[in-house]
């Protein structure tokens, strides 16, 4: 009996591996971006005044509010209908980085704040300059503190990615979504799929704890 | 030589100096005593630019400190300063701690900065710690690497700012036996204090802050012992 649907097969795991590989691809992007954006920002906010610290916090509060399908769905619309517009990859690297951004400048913000004002005093009484207590005491200090939090947001990013599938991203989730309509063996291909976001996570996990207990102050 | 000439400088609405003037020659250690708020520690920070000043002057060495012209971070290198917190740099060994400012603001190379750091931790009598992380350490091995630290730097000046009085009872005396043995190495020193005994022995004059002015300056021990001003005999009597 012939059916309409085609049983899992061994050639089916290029296909996978494709969506795995996207979906490491894009949170990789993501997470360097956003946390290198994450510092600068973070940094800008712990040294500004009120008035600039309302205004990025109002803008980083959006991204950080809105919920992400809407905003990939909006800015790839929105750069479609101006005449430029992006492929998948490009537009959700955007998206997920920007998004990314938003959560790892509070996380920094709250590092440097946190690293103390008598101690950067002390640096600057041996005669270093601003930026070299910020380089030698701030930055070391304060991004040792947050990495815990840094750690969450990069983990959630990896699972966050998933939705950038919604712009056309063959990433891992959207690859199994296309397997199980055409098996309809949903069960076995999403504790597969399940295990391949552990496998992507993990290890950075697992470099995250080394990295807390080797730079533990 | 550091001369502070008629400062005054104020937090807001509050006048914390109001004119106060005092020379401290080269090699002299002086102490300043006084009750918390009266403006002393104040005084050290303004010293070192830390604090900028309302009206009056400053110089060290000649140098107006608060001129828009002085370098301040060149001033600073002259002017080592330890504080009531021990402010070690937690990221960092104890020999790391003292080999950073030497290595990046005088430009030494690594070799030559760890040279002078190890030299200055085996003067503070922290020979056997280099490689500890400063969070391992006592308050009192805490306070003696911050002034290894600031002497790293060789400073003409030391600016100390109640260094004993975040330490366990048990841990002042190693401390203030390292500051004795700087004073007799003929270290000029302005040292804000609580310790009467050591403002007694180990320095030449003696301060006493009330309120934001000198009430009476002098000889350590006169201070101490003998004080003039009858609001320097009622804040000894307190403290005793």
């Amino acid at each position: 009996m012939n059916s309409l649907f085609t049983p899992l097969s061994w050639s089916d795991t290029g296909y996978i591996l494709t969506g795995v590989w996207n979906t490491v691809t894009i949170s990789v992007v993501a997470i360097v971006i956003g946390t290198l954006l994450g510092i600068l920002v973070g940094f800008l906010r712990a040294e500004s005044n009120r008035a600039v610290n309302v205004l990025l916090g109002g803008i980083l509060d959006v991204f950080r509010s809105v919920p992400l399908i809407i905003q990939l769905i909006l800015f790839s619309t929105f750069v479609g209908a101006i005449g430029h517009p992006l492929g998948p990859f490009v537009a959700g690297s955007i998206v997920l980085s920007i998004y990314t951004m938003a959560f790892m400048t509070e996380v920094f913000r709250g590092g440097f704040e946190g690293v103390s004002q008598s101690l950067q005093t002390a640096a600057r009484s041996l005669g270093m300059t601003y930026w070299q207590t910020v380089y030698h005491i701030r930055f070391p200090i304060g991004l040792r503190a947050v990495l815990p939090s840094w750690l969450g947001v990069a983990l959630s990013v990896i699972k966050d990615s998933a939705l950038v599938s919604v712009i056309g991203y063959m990433e891992l989730l959207r690859t199994s979504e296309q397997l199980i309509s055409r098996t309809q063996q949903p069960l076995m291909i999403l504790i597969g799929v399940g295990l391949f976001y552990f496998i992507i996570s993990y290890p950075l996990s697992y470099y995250g704890r080394h990295l807390e207990r080797k730079m533990a102050l | 030589m550091i001369s502070v000439q008629n400062v005054h400088k104020s937090f807001g609405d509050l006048e914390v100096l109001k004119g106060v003037s005092l020379d401290v020659p080269n090699g002299e250690v002086v102490s300043v005593i006084g009750g918390s708020g009266s403006g002393k520690s104040t005084l050290l920070y303004c010293i070192n630019a830390i604090e900028s000043i309302n009206s009056g002057k400053i110089l060290v060495d000649d140098v107006d400190v608060h001129s828009k012209s002085t370098n301040k971070d060149k001033l600073r290198q002259k002017l080592g300063m330890v504080f009531q917190q021990f402010n070690a740099f937690p990221h960092m060994t104890v020999l790391e701690n003292a080999a950073l400012a030497p290595r990046i603001v005088k430009k030494m190379s690594r070799e030559e900065a760890i040279e002078i750091a190890k030299k200055e931790l085996d003067h503070v009598g922290l020979g056997d710690k280099f490689d500890v992380y400063p969070t391992r350490m006592s308050g009192g091995q805490q306070q003696r690497l911050a002034i290894a630290r600031a002497l790293a730097m060789k400073p003409d000046f030391m600016l100390l700012d109640e260094v004993t009085s975040a330490l366990d009872p048990e841990l002042v005396g190693e401390v203030l036996d390292t500051l004795r043995l700087l004073a007799e190495e003929g270290m000029t020193m302005i040292c804000v204090t609580h310790e009467m005994g050591f403002a007694r022995d180990v320095s030449d004059r003696v301060a006493y802050f009330h309120q934001g002015v000198i009430a009476e300056i002098g000889d350590a021990r006169q201070v101490i012992n003998d004080p003039q001003s009858p609001l320097t005999q009622k804040f000894l009597s307190k403290v005793r």
